[in-house]
């Protein structure tokens, strides 16, 4: 199975990104195969719709599983269409998330907010 | 004639500036674009008021037609489409009506709908033709009410109009200033009023439109939007006073030149000033 992590860098020691739709790189780790991968995130740079647009990235890479401490609620639909799974991070770091994914100790992604919608980036 | 009057934020005076200019002046219009809160007709409280809906037009998929080829969702450069499980799904919030979906499917499959997001009101107030525009609460763009209350007022179009702007410098504002003659920027004698001002300066600029500063809420104090304009040399079309007569007039939401020989004196010579402006 595919999961996706948005993250800041592409690099093996980068954190997790506190923005699901505008995050610079998703990293995308395969259980079966245990390989990672960085995906650029072509929808950080939209004016608008960047929820919509990274999740619909997902979806055609087949990921099954999204682990991020937050999601809007475009996002989230568009997710939740595809029987993505989402589930909340428990800290910035990605080994720890990866490893309690495994274990099935991450809790499901439960409040979906309304957006920032270019209000609270940065 | 079309008189723009704006401010970088709520409350500095536009809606102040803009109803008694248009008082003061011949048979003309006034165009409330604030479409968020508009609050010129509680001044005016026009008679014989026509209404018309404003709405945008919403893709529709047929989902029998559709062949998956994504090129809609791959066009749309707001993405408000997304391509999930062989079906098309549309954000409305996020669409901007560019019909581009329309246009580009090869099978026929998108036509659209019609979705209301506003309406336009328009009335008389003694010489004064009052428009209105209002968006409905939870919609995300006034462009479109803007667009057609400028372009299809529901009264004939007067030689001369009065545009309040929304405030900020966002699209709702430029939509309204677009076709402008004039910008009458309104700005409060505070450094935060500099802060506003200087937002709505660089939009009119960058719009190449005329301008000028009506100072409001002046003082005897020191002036720091008198000092902007000095410095950037921005015309001073003239100064309203700070004065508690004026502010109870405006809050009981009376139109202050039709009540005092005082004040329509100076919103006369305050227009004569933007004429000037204008002539040269």
């Amino acid at each position: 199975m595919k999961i996706a992590i948005p993250v800041n860098e592409n690099d093996v020691k980068t954190t997790v990104c506190p923005s699901f739709g505008r995050t610079p790189y998703f990293l995308i780790y395969n259980t079966e195969t245990r390989e990672s991968s960085f995906l650029n995130n072509s929808a950080a740079a939209s004016q608008g719709g960047a929820g919509i647009l990274a999740a619909q990235t997902l979806v055609d890479q087949q990921v099954e599983s999204v682990l991020t401490p937050r999601c809007g609620k475009n996002a989230a639909d568009v997710l939740q269409a595809a029987q993505v799974k989402l589930y909340r991070t428990m800290n910035d770091s990605i080994e720890d998330n990866l490893t309690a994914f495994q274990a099935k100790a991450l809790s499901p992604l439960a409040e979906i907010h309304p957006g920032f919608h270019n209000h609270g980036g940065k | 004639m079309k008189i723009a009057v704006l401010s970088g934020k709520g409350g500095t005076g536009k809606t102040l500036v803009s109803v008694n200019l248009a008082s003061v002046a011949d048979t003309c219009s006034y165009m409330d674009c604030d479409v968020e809160e508009p609050n010129g007709n509680f001044f005016f409280k026009p008679k014989e008021v026509k209404e018309k809906k404003v709405s945008v037009c919403i893709p529709v998929f047929d989902n029998t037609k559709c062949t998956g080829c994504r090129k809609c969702v791959d066009f749309c450069k707001f993405n408000a489409l997304a391509y999930i499980k062989d079906r098309v799904f549309i954000f409305e919030e996020v669409c901007h009506s560019c019909g581009g979906c329309v246009l580009l499917c090869p099978e026929d499959a998108v036509s659209e709908k019609k979705k209301v997001i506003g309406t336009l009101e328009a009335g008389v107030s003694e010489q004064v033709h009052v428009h209105t525009g209002t968006m409905k609460t939870g919609e995300v763009s006034g462009v479109p009410i803007i667009k057609e209350m400028l372009e299809n007022p529901l009264t004939p179009k007067d030689a001369m109009t009065f545009i309040d702007c929304p405030p900020g410098s966002a699209c709702i504002v430029m939509e309204s200033i677009k076709d402008v003659d004039f910008c009458v920027l309104v700005a409060e004698p505070t450094v935060f009023g500099v802060h506003n001002l200087s937002m709505v300066y660089e939009l009119v600029k960058l719009f190449k439109k005329p301008h000028g500063v009506i100072l409001n809420k002046c003082m005897d104090a020191e002036n720091p939007a008198e000092a902007y304009c000095l410095e950037h040399r921005i015309p001073i079309l003239g100064r309203i006073p700070f004065d508690k007569e004026l502010g109870a007039l405006n809050s009981d939401a009376k139109i202050v030149s039709r009540e005092s020989e005082k004040y329509h004196s100076l919103f006369s010579s305050l227009l004569q000033n933007i004429m000037k402006e204008v002539a040269q």
